[in-house]
């Protein structure tokens, strides 16, 4: 047999316990944080490095081909996604700490603690062998071999994902799908909007100081009060529509005439 | 001497852990991220049991959950930014407008 990735010999089985217990520690950990987390991209990047300590515990188990795919697809695609949908989404979203329904985490924890006792009971029970004889399937011809069963004995499994491939494509698509309610704007009419909305003019860019020059410092006006129109919506943190649109103050009376009048 | 019985534990635990998650948060992209989190403890135990066995069918079965949980991934966050755009809100207790 050629070379393998999986270790041989007793100093390899003293790594293979330590790495063990250390991707065990750290995944655990990632996982409990997730749930933790107050904010989304937290739970995202914590999400992550649960799954990396997955994919090395594939190629402990002899799976190169899975841990492979476990980073290219998992925290590749699927975690770009979560982003993804997240800037959409918002940011800033954090859960509310009230409970809609009253003892939701305490009963929730203590059916997890049930879940786990019995799972463990289940798990302590059953037989579970050691490892088989180490062979060529977990080490050099794991894709030779993953492909030929793939294609002979799962050959119709996987036919049918490609139809729940395409399904998912086009739901996707539907699902996303924005129906356009009014004609598209053209540059004649954004501009008569501009004019009328009171401020032809770009929004004024965040402050640049000797100290701090970041976007979301707030620019100084003449008179030293700061311009609340500079700072990004996003970034202030504010919830959208707690404050005119910054693009069209409300008439002469918004935020933008005030400023304006303090020149 | 780690065992597949050891992978097998660490699934059991993270397994459990996304189904608290599930619970408990209500966020819906969090609570999306815990059935992630579950399907991923499922392949583990999968791929471990392979081991055990000495066949591949049990990371074939794996690499089947990850195309599944994949296009649920892509069907269940285009359902999330459709219901964002209507009611500003991620989370799970703002649609709830077929309640009884």
């Amino acid at each position: 047999m050629s070379a393998s990735i999986v270790l041989a010999g007793p100093a390899a089985e003293t790594t293979r316990i330590v790495a063990f217990w250390i991707l065990a520690i750290i995944a655990v950990g990632a996982a409990v944080g997730m749930v933790l987390a107050r904010k989304a991209v937290h739970c995202a990047i914590l999400l992550a490095v649960v799954m990396l300590c997955l994919a090395i515990l594939y190629l402990m188990l002899g799976a190169p081909f899975l841990a492979l795919v476990q980073i290219i697809v998992y925290t590749g695609a699927v975690l770009m996604l979560f982003l993804f949908v997240l800037m959409i989404v918002g940011i800033s979203a954090a859960d509310s700490v009230i409970e809609t329904i009253r003892g939701q985490r305490l009963w929730a924890t203590l059916g997890g603690i049930a879940m786990l006792v019995l799972l463990s009971l289940v798990i302590g029970h059953a037989v579970i062998g050691p490892a088989a004889p180490n062979s060529a399937k977990f080490g050099n011809a794991n894709v030779t071999t993953l492909a030929h069963l793939i294609f002979t004995t799962y050959l119709y499994p996987f036919e049918i994902t490609s139809a729940l491939l395409i399904t998912a494509a086009v739901g996707a698509m539907v699902l996303a799908h924005r129906e356009r309610l009014k004609p598209r704007p053209t540059q004649r009419d954004l501009a008569a909007e501009r004019i009328a909305s009171g401020r032809p003019t770009p929004l004024p860019g965040p402050g640049t100081y000797a100290q701090h020059n970041a976007v979301d410092m707030p620019a100084l006006l003449p008179d030293g009060t700061q311009s609340e129109l500079s700072v990004s919506e996003v970034l202030s943190g504010r919830p959208e529509g707690a404050r005119p649109p910054a693009a069209l103050p409300g008439g002469s009376g918004g935020s933008a005439g005030q400023e304006a009048g303090d020149q | 001497m780690v065992t597949p019985a050891h992978f097998v534990a660490l699934s059991v635990i993270l397994f459990v852990i996304g189904a608290v998650g599930v619970l408990v948060r209500r966020n819906a992209i969090v609570v999306f991220m815990s059935v992630e989190l579950m399907l991923n403890a499922a392949n583990l135990a999968f791929v471990a049991f392979a081991r055990m066995h000495g066949g591949l069918d049990g990371q074939v079965i794996a690499f089947f959950v990850m195309v599944v949980a994949a296009a649920e991934v892509v069907v269940g966050l285009a359902i999330l930014t459709a219901i964002f755009r209507s009611r500003r809100s991620a989370s799970v207790d703002d649609a709830n407008l077929m309640k009884y």
